[in-house]
């Protein structure tokens, strides 16, 4: 059993009365590939929003590598090591696929270290190794307007590598995604899973059995099962939920 | 993207040389910035007399307050229709200091307290105010020339992109401040001349800037200067940061998302393009003699954007012909139709809007000499060259693919 990353305590968060996350509390391993699913409206996405900062929890707590960071602004979470993936692919379009990942390259990140900043060997050599990995190495210098959808996912995982996160918080990666596209994406992300945590929001369970080491499954903003996809499927309580309505 | 464009076609050497020689122009905008340098300090002194350069110089201060809205708005988004503000507060610093020096207790002796500006004499005020002291010192004034505006435009910018206060919102609330500005002048007219400005402004340290050859040489301060911001701005647009800029602007919660502080980064250049204003409103003091709150309200702060848009907002060369355009047109018109001003401005800035939005900088030359040429090589030719070559809305496809972006290179 490895050390925990991330730790949710009874985390809730409530829209206009909408209980959108009810008292959720769950646990990341530090190099585990955990996959979030559930039906729409579950709280999927909020409790990603809720880790990343990007929506404060009305109670509860959000720990990652044993610091309190509820409610931080969301680039200090970034810095502390959470990279956060959007649904939509989200690259900057008008820049080259190399200018894409420098962006992300996490130099002080300030104004004055951007007006300053040189490539460097260092820098160069990181965006190739992290252009290979996620299957662009060959278009450095294409804007990255020119990719397709699912390069342009690969890109945007590359921009949250480089900045060499403790934690990965993936929204739906493969949505939209050709088949050929999703064989690579598992391998990326199983590749992925040996240096840091993976969170992984899907619908796919085709793709969610071959990525997860461990699946959660949210329910009307509640923790309904957890366990391996075996476990998971099995549970006449989840396939009430799925098969219900 | 100018190098996506096919060539015209097999034919004419000459063709291709000027497509070549425009294209090479294109991408390195430094010979761009030469032409400009050689415009403002060679083509202008010796084309017009002494009256319509100091007249050009007074557009060219404006260029400062346009140079700072390409950074600010056309690079990083952020629609500011305050920067009179920034230029007035610039403006009025300089003001403060040269109307102490010409309110000397000699020439002011006839007043009721001589050495005190006039307009203080005529509203009964009879000590100058504390915060007109520092403005004795010229080296107390120049750092005020930045810093005030600067620490203002900190200010609003940090309390307004914390809160994430952006776009629409922003540009009002930054009208409000312009409003609020022109009123509180017009208002404390003791303290701040009101509604008739600083005038009667003579000397520099003992230099009487009305002269011809002071108006000469404040003329190329202001050109070097502007030349300098345009630099210093080059710099920023070409650098990582510039680039930044631009993601802020196109894609602000990945920026968010990519551990940067976008507050910070939007509060920085809003505070340059403040200082750019600040040092504009500081050398258009220099060279008209006098500033006044006209120059701080909301319908300043608004030309001064339609000359940006004008121009190009994301060009800083391009912001520069523009505000000189959009100057140029407002001297003969308000001379000539002067009820018709404000239309004009209006109808040019829809005009800009709909038919070029990015300003005179987005025109493209090549494509404008490229369609020129094909009416020169008969109809059926250009029939075809048309279809085959210029597909509506831009480039070819097939050859953006693999082009490398404007600016920088990969490595």
């Amino acid at each position: 059993m490895s050390t925990p990353i991330l730790q949710t305590e009874n985390l809730s968060v409530s829209f206009d009365g909408f209980k959108a996350l009810d008292g959720l509390s769950i646990t990341v391993d530090a190099d585990e590939v955990r996959a979030i699913i559930g039906p729409n409206g579950a709280g999927k996405t909020t409790l990603l929003d809720l880790i990343s900062g990007r929506t404060a929890p009305s109670s509860g707590h959000v720990r990652f590598n044993d610091e309190d960071i509820t409610g931080l602004r969301e680039y200090r979470i970034v810095r502390a090591g959470i990279g956060r993936k959007f649904q939509t692919p989200s690259v900057y379009e008008s820049l080259t696929v190399f200018e894409n990942l420098e962006m992300s390259y996490p130099d002080p990140r300030s104004w004055w270290s951007a007006w300053r900043f040189r490539r460097s060997a260092d820098v160069v050599a990181a965006i190739e190794e992290i252009a290979e990995r996620v299957y662009l190495g060959d278009r450095l210098r294409d804007r990255a307007e020119t990719l397709g959808h699912g390069q342009k996912q690969w890109l945007e995982i590359g921009a949250l590598l480089i900045q060499r996160p403790r934690l990965l918080l993936l929204d739906e990666p493969v949505a939209g995604m050709s088949v050929g596209d999703r064989e690579k994406t598992v391998e990326l992300i199983a590749n992925l899973a040996k240096g840091q945590a993976v969170v992984v929001v899907e619908h796919d369970m085709e793709f969610v059995k071959k990525i997860a080491h461990r699946v959660t499954v949210l329910h009307q903003g509640r923790l309904l099962a957890e366990g391996s996809m075996e476990v998971v499927q099995a549970d006449p309580r989840v396939i009430e939920v799925y098969l219900g309505h | 993207m100018i190098n996506s464009l096919p060539p015209l076609s097999r034919g004419s050497a000459v063709r291709r040389w000027t497509t070549q020689v425009l294209v090479d122009l294109r991408r390195r905008q430094n010979v761009y910035f030469v032409l400009l340098a050689i415009l403002l300090l060679a083509v202008f002194p010796l084309c017009f007399d002494i009256f319509r350069l100091n007249l050009f110089g007074k557009y060219l201060t404006y260029a400062f307050v346009s140079l700072g809205l390409v950074l600010c708005w056309g690079n990083g988004g952020i629609l500011s229709l305050g920067q009179g503000v920034f230029f007035g507060l610039g403006g009025y610093c300089m003001a403060m200091f040269l109307k102490l020096e010409a309110s000397d207790p000699v020439t002011t002796a006839i007043q009721s307290t001589p050495g005190i500006p006039d307009f203080m004499d005529w509203n009964q005020i009879t000590a100058l105010p504390a915060f007109w002291v520092p403005f004795r010192s010229f080296g107390l004034t120049l750092c005020a020339i930045v810093l005030v505006p600067g620490m203002l435009a900190l200010f609003i910018g940090t309390a307004m992109f914390r809160r994430r206060v952006g776009g629409v919102y922003f540009a009002i609330i930054t009208q409000a401040i312009a409003s609020i500005l022109s009123i509180l002048i017009i208002g404390r007219q003791g303290y701040t001349g009101g509604v008739n400005g600083i005038t009667d402004l003579k000397t520099l340290h003992g230099w009487d800037i009305r002269t011809d050859s002071a108006r000469l040489i404040l003329y190329y301060l202001n050109a070097v200067m502007l030349l300098g911001a345009i630099a210093l701005g080059f710099s920023i647009m070409r650098s990582k940061l510039g680039r930044l800029l631009v993601a802020v602007r196109d894609r602000e919660e990945r920026v968010l998302f990519t551990g940067y502080d976008v507050a910070s980064i939007k509060t920085f250049v809003f505070v340059l393009a403040a200082i750019y204003s600040a040092v504009g409103g500081a050398m258009f003091t220099l060279q008209v003699g006098f500033m006044s709150p006209s120059f701080v309200g909301i319908v300043p702060s608004i030309e001064m954007v339609i000359s940006a848009a004008v121009g190009g907002r994301g060009s800083l060369l391009g912001a520069v012909y523009g505000t000189l355009l959009v100057n140029f047109g407002k001297t003969y018109f308000s001379d000539a139709f002067p009820e018709l001003w404000l239309f004009v401005i209006g109808a040019l800035f829809i005009g800009v809007v709909m038919l070029f939005p990015d300003g005179l900088a987005g025109i493209d030359l090549r494509k404008f000499i490229y369609r020129l040429l094909l009416r020169f090589r008969g109809r059926g030719a250009a029939a075809r060259a048309k279809a085959t070559h210029l597909p509506p809305g831009g480039d070819a496809p097939l050859a953006t693919k693999n082009a490398p972006t404007d600016g920088a290179g990969l490595l």
